[in-house]
């Protein structure tokens, strides 16, 4: 696979928060209920790496995300 | 003044009276121990990631309140446990989150005030050079 660069998606949109309540966002961070996307991989910086990492487990408590892959 | 976020899954059997009813019940708690309730929003039935208590789906309220200490938090919290129907909640702060964000917003508008100021400055600069020669 050729080399992209990566660069923090949340940085760029200017996120400040990360809802829980936002399925959509976090879902793409977590491949099909899979674990989560670690940062070598995924480019978030290590600020919002920890805030979305807090929103997905909040949401795994809620049952809006899984624990398990399905 | 605080501001807490009360999420809450109840159970799919309820009815949609008995889903109004207790969520009246859940505010007259919150404004027994002086509390405002800001937002009440009802996402209604969900399917569940998971199963709980064999449940597959759930109906999903969330409530905003605003207090100066956590006693109805604590309070609503107390009753979610004894209730049957209630199958998950959780409470987030969410003051302290928000004006982080704000704070971190400031700062970024400010730097770009700056750096738009000196891109200014740069500008006059090359012009009396330009005037110099």
């Amino acid at each position: 696979m050729a080399k992209r660069r990566r660069y923090c998606k949340f940085c760029s949109d200017k996120v400040d928060y990360i809802d829980y309540k936002d399925v959509r966002t976090l879902s793409t961070y977590v491949p099909e209920g899979s674990k989560m996307t670690p940062r070598r991989i995924s480019g978030v910086c290590s600020i919002h790496q920890k805030k979305l990492s807090r929103a997905i487990k909040q949401a795994r408590h809620l049952a809006l995300l899984s624990y398990i892959p399905s | 003044m605080r501001k807490y976020e009360v999420a809450v899954v109840l159970a799919p059997t309820l009815t949609e009276e008995e889903v109004d009813q207790s969520i009246e019940t859940f505010q007259e708690i919150a404004k027994e121990k002086e509390a405002q309730v800001a937002n009440v929003d009802n996402w209604g039935k969900r399917n569940l990631a998971y199963p709980i208590n064999k449940h597959t789906e759930g109906i999903y309220v969330i409530l905003t309140l605003e207090e100066s200490n956590a006693e109805s938090v604590a309070e609503l919290e107390r009753r979610f446990k004894m209730t049957e129907s209630v199958i998950r909640f959780l409470t987030i702060r969410v003051d302290l989150n928000l004006k982080r964000a704000e704070k971190i917003k400031s700062r970024r508008d400010s730097k770009k005030r700056l750096n738009t100021l000196s891109e200014d400055n740069n500008e006059t600069q090359t012009v009396s050079v330009a005037v110099e020669d």
